[in-house]
């Protein structure tokens, strides 16, 4: 029972850190970030000296986990900034469809610039080891990684929270996701905000991007679009702009995976995602403005 | 913008009964230009592709058409309705397989996909027949899906026609005995000849112009630009949406059908994620709102990554060849992609048709 429950946060954790990248960008200038996936496994891919060898030469992945941590968030932070700065910063008046679609674009190019440095293959690498032991709480055996995911998923959540709440730059960011226009007018910098708002993303990405390469123990080109999906479809069914929204819907979203892995016959096992992505439909018929809708995102006539 | 919308209310009004019909000939009269253009263009190509006889680009030039098929069956449902839908590419798949079904072997099928229905498992038809059962099939799903889906309008449809993609995925990435899980199905006969497919994507683009000109079409464009207005003057969204929905999952399925044929294997990560993003950024650099757009992208995107390839195997300038590294075509494409976008966000065509007075709008 234990073991379900943490199984379904810890899953569901990834699922919430993910559409809370997403949710942040989409709150301050209303683009569906499709290249969210390629900055995690760009940030995993930062680990490692490029080659295109099956074995993974180990670069940034030796140093002590103090310095690997602040490393890999500066990598999501920097290259989430940079693709604002040198693409969405094109596309601000652009209309979602472009802005989707470019930032699929986009994807595609950190994707194979992966992919030309370090081939398609997935390499395995052993990152922190000591983390994949086991520790036993209450009768059940758990990794102490699935316990440290969740108890850095809350402390993310707890610290972006306050920083939502308590400063001046969270302040604005909340007003810049309410009304962007109104927000200017009264003199949040635009610019400002929305490279905050990356640069929030891309850390978001990279403490994803950590967390799975420390519980796979692979790196796959591929690995940031699983996860992105799920947290799109969190992104939407939490309500698109509510962060909060966002978050329980990745825990949701978690708990329905592992449920129904526990729950289904062993026949329609395999089947589980399509029950999971059926559930999705129908959250979304009864509710598509989303479990917790944002204010200022309804259609106005 | 309120363009179509005041020509759907035009032949709404009960006392034009009588007139519906003349204005209705002399609205497909005004724009039947833009499909002929269009097929001709692609008849041009398959001319010069004949004439040249070379077996790969003959190849090429056969997955441009099933492309084309496929933008524009996309371009039925997104053009007109204005909500992106990233779930046709399901469609396709259902058309593939039952494709599939319809024509390997029937030695073969009862070997490799057991669980098919005995009547399935003994019928082989010929590729053409196959092709519209397949569209049907797809048009049947279309029709089960749409019922639910077309409730929801915005992203929250995007995102459940997403899900009903990854459904579909899923179902037919594991359900071993009927559709082979995520092994290849093959012994698909292939047809290696251009017509055919030119033929579908002719068809494919006369069904989106019937469809647009035709009142249900004209109430969809209204209710895109205004939906208020096309509410309150009567338009029933989501049965419309559901018309489109219908139309365009038909046609996925024939370029499902056609696509099988082409390349003679299946597997369901074919028609997935890569599928989806390639056709949807085909019709937006063309121009969502355009059918002439989503042909010209279609033309456009698939030309530029056939002389990225050239470039990436080889080109012998004088003395010495120059070759870019590998990779480097899909990045060039994705940077050019991006550019395009930000130079016209609207797409190359925006809402504009071809026609021979260039700059009509799409009315």
């Amino acid at each position: 029972m234990l073991q379900i429950l943490f199984d379904a946060l810890s899953l569901g954790s990834l699922y919430a850190l993910g559409a809370l990248g997403i949710a942040l960008i989409f709150g301050v200038m209303r683009l569906v970030n499709f290249a969210h996936g390629d900055v995690i496994a760009f940030c995993v891919f930062a680990l490692l000296w490029p080659s295109t060898d099956a074995m993974a030469i180990v670069f940034a992945g030796q140093l002590p986990w103090y310095l690997l941590v602040p490393f890999v968030l500066l990598c999501g932070a920097g290259l989430s900034v940079l693709c604002e700065i040198i693409v969405f910063r094109r596309f601000r008046q652009a209309n979602p469809a472009t802005m989707m679609i470019a930032s699929f674009a986009l994807g595609f190019v950190i994707r194979y610039f992966l992919l030309m440095l370090f081939s398609s293959r997935p390499k395995s690498i052993s990152l922190l080891p000591e983390l994949s032991q086991p520790v036993e709480i209450l009768g059940a055996r758990l990794p102490l990684l699935q316990l440290i995911t969740i108890v850095t998923t809350m402390v993310i959540l707890i610290g972006l929270t306050l920083f939502l709440r308590q400063t001046r730059f969270g302040l604005e960011m909340r007003a810049a996701a309410e009304n962007f226009s109104m927000a200017r007018m009264l003199g949040v910098r635009a610019n400002r905000v929305i490279m905050g708002a990356f640069a929030l993303s891309g850390a978001l990405a990279a403490a994803i991007a950590l967390i799975f390469g420390i519980q796979t123990g692979t790196l796959d080109i591929q690995m940031g679009a699983s996860i992105m999906l799920m947290a799109f479809i969190a992104t939407v069914i939490g309500g698109l702009g509510s962060l909060g929204g966002a978050v329980l819907a990745g825990f949701l979203l978690g708990a329905a995976s592992v449920i129904m892995q526990v729950m289904l016959p062993i026949d329609a096992r395999p089947f589980r995602d399509a029950f999971v992505y059926g559930a999705v439909i129908l959250v979304l018929l009864f509710r598509p403005q989303g479990l917790i809708a944002a204010r200022g995102t309804k259609e106005r006539v | 913008m309120g363009a179509a919308a005041s020509l759907a209310n035009s032949t709404v009004p009960s006392a034009a009964v009588a007139e519906r019909k003349p204005a209705r000939f002399a609205l497909a009269r005004r724009t039947v230009l833009t499909p002929v253009l269009l097929s001709l263009l692609l008849l041009a190509i398959a001319l010069i592709t004949v004439m040249t006889g070379s077996r790969p680009f003959n190849q090429t030039v056969i997955d441009v058409f099933v492309r084309v098929i496929l933008v524009v069956g996309l371009y039925i449902f997104i053009g007109n309705s204005g909500v992106l839908s990233f779930g046709h590419i399901g469609f396709t798949c259902l058309g593939a397989y039952a494709a599939a079904w319809l024509t390997i072997n029937p030695m073969m099928k009862r070997g490799s996909l057991p669980g098919l229905p005995e009547w399935l498992l003994e019928t082989r038809l010929p590729y053409w027949q196959s092709a519209v059962l397949a569209a049907l099939f797809a048009a049947l799903a279309a029709l089960v899906f749409g019922r639910v889906l077309m409730r929801l309008s915005g992203i929250a449809a995007s995102i459940a026609t997403f899900a009903m993609l990854a459904m579909i995925n899923t179902v037919y990435s594991n359900w071993e005995s009927v559709t082979g899980a995520t092994s290849s199905v093959v012994g698909i006969p292939i047809v290696r000849v251009i017509w055919p497919y030119l033929i579908g994507a002719v068809v494919a683009i006369f069904i989106a112009w019937a469809h647009a000109i035709s009142r249900s079409g004209l109430a969809l464009r209204a209710a895109r630009d205004e939906p208020t207005a096309a509410a309150a003057s009567g338009v029933d969204i989501p049965k419309e949406r559901l018309v489109a929905f219908v139309v365009s999952g038909a046609v996925m399925g024939l370029g499902g059908a056609l696509m099988a044929h082409s390349i003679g294997v299946v597997t369901p990560d074919t028609f997935y994620l890569g599928l989806t993003f390639i056709t949807l950024s085909m019709l937006v650099i063309g121009g969502m709102g355009s059918l002439s757009g989503g042909v010209v992208g279609v033309v456009l995107l698939s030309a530029l990554i056939q002389a990225l390839r050239w470039l990436e195997a080889g080109v012998s300038l004088g003395e010495s060849t120059f070759a870019l590294p590998k990779g480097v075509q899909e990045i060039a494409l994705g940077v050019i992609m991006i550019v395009i976008l930000a130079l016209r966000p609207s797409g190359l065509m925006g809402r504009r048709e071809l026609t021979l007075t260039l700059g009509s709008r799409n009315k």
